[in-house]
């Protein structure tokens, strides 16, 4: 870290000693610089896997920004495209699925990962600091000649003419990671595909409930989703009522909102909730007869049974 | 390998005109305030545009729908937007408990930036005089124009993405991650049915590839391109028929779930700007940009492509477009997540990439033998319409005549569990009583081979 911090501020100055570097784009350098390096440690020292890829995402695009002020709009527009909004978004697309919001744990799971990780992250540091020390910058063409024709053109004419082999090895080589990533994950399918149709036959064929369950509350002043609907005759529909409420057991008094409309069909006035309670399996102010068997949503236990299978 | 620097020593040469000045539009003449008072413009044609393509949706699709649509406030109910924006101004703010509350804040804010950003390269018309400075209508624009507003597309899918992430609730999530899913496989799609459109013209900066259709708009020639841009942008912007991110009927609100008053209003904001941007995308690359339509470019010579004509031709096609999304919104269902996928990996990209190399080996051809665009293209369409014609003459294949039994069918009512009733040509096995009434019938004539009446029951 000492040594880059060192290389840096070296090398803007001597951009600037060559006529090279405008004041806009030394501002923009000192501006952007801290920014990056506070995203840098964030990536370290962020707790939720999720801040640490933003705080990447926040260090490409200062970047692509440095990229653009130097002249290569291509390789600083396609950092943001390709990196930013390509491989970023996978990385984020993953974490978002491994967890919503669960921390790194720092509980090693190989015997000896850490000194591991110090040890080869020391042998990168002497490498690089290796590379950069010994490395000599030839004359600079200037940044006209670099961009003769456009800088598209420029950068396409050293792709495809200087460095056209290393191109088409790294292809190739990307191209038989994408298939190696596909045949290690490729099953074998065993048994016929089970789609939408199949599933629909096979539901009704085992004596399902044939359309879409019924909506919970259907009055106006109970039209929360914990109150079951009643069915034509008043008596609740258990089923109505999402699974999920049922099984925390969050769901309303059904037998209430039934007596409820007892009352509003004997020509009483619903007043007040809990006060009155009838049973209308026991009186039964219409002497209406007992409900069929087997119509969908008389009976809590086959509704429930309906939805199991499901 | 020798073969390589030659050829390449010779592509400058055949690519022409294109890498000699990579941009078009001279901005020499710029000074401060002359670019700051295109910026405030952008910012203020695009909020105004918001209002008014929220009304104009509610209208259109109302008169698709036979009804009136906002009509209250205002003429034609054209300040029911303003109304809804102000009511949305005053709302309740609820940040939700556990959702992670930097992420949640910045979430729209991203998703409303990168969309602003995208009108910067766009050219509105030629160069005009700004009280007294000769200057482009366009804030700005380089060589890599296009890519840049891809970029802006990418980045501007954060904001969704971190907005379904941050809320820490199921729905949103998962229409987060919808998006990401989607965002990733239509860009890929849109990407390279651009590409074609940056062979013809030879560059990727927005003013030269209005400049290279001064005699053909590139969506006649690149239809396909055209066809693939136009799909892949309505997926872009999460838009009926692709408005997965944001299903209703599955995932509530999808990442807008969690989110209300200013904060939802930032992501819808978003939205119908993105709409506007890829609509002004697809004016400059394929519909000429800010050129006028045929017979009125023709008339005095040339006169409704200079000055300030341009920009009228501009918003018309921008509103063409958005007249194309409204319509599409009022006449398609929604697609189930993995037909879109499907379509998406499995025909937009294969398609998209062949075109490319078709249009690559046409460009090909041009500059090797120096063939006209113009002959080129008539050959061309001159080999489709011979092949369509040949296609004709080709007789059609019969299908096999299946072996369908003659007469009416009996058929097992009950053999799916549930009754079903009977198709035209089937009829039902007679019924008990019926059965009762033929053996009784059989019994009395002594006749075992008694008249049969048929009871065919038609379907229809």
């Amino acid at each position: 870290m000492s040594h880059v911090l060192t290389v840096l501020p070296a090398a803007a100055g001597a951009l600037t000693e060559s006529g090279q570097t405008s004041t806009a784009e030394a501002v923009l350098f000192w501006v952007l610089g801290p920014i990056m390096v506070l995203a840098a440690l964030g990536l370290l020292f962020a707790r939720k896997a999720v801040h640490a890829a933003l705080a990447v995402v926040l260090v490409m695009i200062s970047l692509a920004f440095l990229y653009v002020a130097q002249g290569a709009e291509f390789l600083g527009v396609v950092q943001v495209v390709v990196y930013t909004g390509a491989v970023m978004m996978l990385f984020l697309f993953v974490l978002m699925l491994v967890g919503v919001d669960r921390s790194d744990s720092l509980v090693e799971t190989i015997r000896g990962q850490r000194w591991i990780g110090v040890l080869a992250g020391l042998g990168l540091g002497v490498v690089l600091a290796g590379v950069v020390g010994r490395a000599t910058y030839g004359t600079p063409a200037g940044i006209e000649e670099a961009n003769a024709g456009s800088n598209p053109a420029a950068i396409a004419h050293l792709i495809f003419g200087q460095h056209v082999f290393a191109m088409e090895v790294v292809g190739a080589l990307l191209v038989t990671a994408a298939l190696g990533a596909l045949v290690l994950t490729h099953r074998q399918r065993l048994t016929r595909k089970v789609g939408q149709r199949e599933r629909a036959e096979r539901r009704l064929r085992e004596g399902g409930y044939p359309v879409s369950l019924p909506a919970p509350g259907v009055y106006a002043r109970h039209n929360a989703l914990d109150v079951p609907a009643l069915d034509p005759e008043g008596r609740p529909i258990e089923a109505s009522v999402p699974r999920v409420l049922r099984v925390r057991g969050q769901e309303a008094d059904a037998r209430e909102y039934a007596a409820r409309i007892d009352r509003v069909l004997a020509g009483g006035w619903a007043t007040g909730a809990g006060t009155f309670t009838s049973n209308r399996d026991v009186d039964d102010p219409h002497g209406r007869t007992a409900p069929t068997p087997g119509t969908p949503g008389t009976d809590a236990t086959e509704t429930d049974d309906e939805e199991g299978a499901r | 390998m020798s073969v390589l620097p030659a050829a390449l020593t010779a592509l400058p040469s055949a690519v022409g005109d294109g890498a000699v000045a990579p941009v078009v539009a001279d901005f020499s003449n710029d000074v401060f305030w002359v670019w700051l008072l295109k910026a405030v413009a952008i910012i203020v044609f695009l909020l105004t545009s918001v209002l008014i393509a929220i009304w104009f949706e509610r209208r259109v699709v109302g008169i698709m729908q036979l009804r009136p649509g906002p009509n209250v406030h205002g003429p034609f109910g054209l300040l029911q937007s303003l109304a809804d924006a102000m009511k949305l101004l005053v709302k309740e703010d609820i940040t939700v408990k556990a959702a992670d509350k930097l992420v949640y804040i910045l979430a729209p804010m991203i998703a409303v930036l990168c969309s602003l950003l995208v009108y910067a390269v766009i050219p509105f018309g030629p160069e005009v005089n700004i009280f007294g400075v000769i200057t482009p209508l366009q804030l700005t624009d380089f060589p890599v124009a296009v890519l840049y507003i891809l970029a802006c597309a990418s980045v501007g899918v954060y904001g969704i993405v971190l907005g379904g992430w941050s809320s820490n609730s199921t729905y949103p999530l998962l229409g987060g991650v919808r998006s990401t899913a989607q965002v990733i496989s239509y860009e890929l799609a849109m990407g390279l049915s651009l590409v074609s459109v940056f062979i013809m013209a030879g560059s990727m900066s927005t003013s030269q590839i209005v400049d290279s259709q001064t005699s053909v708009w590139w969506f006649l020639p690149l239809l396909p391109a055209f066809v693939i841009y136009v799909i892949s942008m309505v997926g872009e912007t999460n838009r009926l028929p692709f408005d997965l991110p944001e299903a209703e009927g599955e995932l509530v609100g999808g990442y807008t779930t969690e989110y209300s008053s200013m904060k939802f209003a930032w992501f819808f904001l978003a939205e119908y700007i993105n709409m506007l941007n890829v609509s002004a995308v697809a004016t400059t690359l394929f519909f000429g940009g800010w050129r006028a339509p045929w017979p009125l470019s023709a008339i005095n010579d040339g006169m409704f492509n200079t000055g300030w004509w341009p920009v009228l031709w501009f918003v018309a096609k921008v509103w063409m477009f958005m007249f194309l999304f409204v319509w599409i919104r009022g006449s398609v269902l929604r697609f189930r997540y993995d037909q879109f996928m499907k379509i998406g990996w499995k025909v937009l990209i294969p398609a998209a990439l062949a075109w490319v190399v078709c249009v690559s080996l046409v460009q090909a051809a041009r500059q090797l033998w120096d063939v006209d665009l113009r002959t080129l293209l008539f050959v061309l369409a001159g080999l489709v319409l011979v092949g369509l014609v040949v296609s004709f003459l080709v007789p059609e294949k019969k299908p096999a005549p299946e072996p369908g039994p003659t007469g009416p069918q009996e058929i097992d009512p009950f053999a799916d569990g549930y009754p079903v009733p009977p198709l035209p040509g089937q009829v039902l096995p007679p019924s008990p009583r019926a059965q009762r009434r033929l053996a009784a019938t059989a019994t009395d004539a002594g006749d075992p081979s008694g008249p049969e009446t048929p009871l065919e029951v038609r379907g229809g």
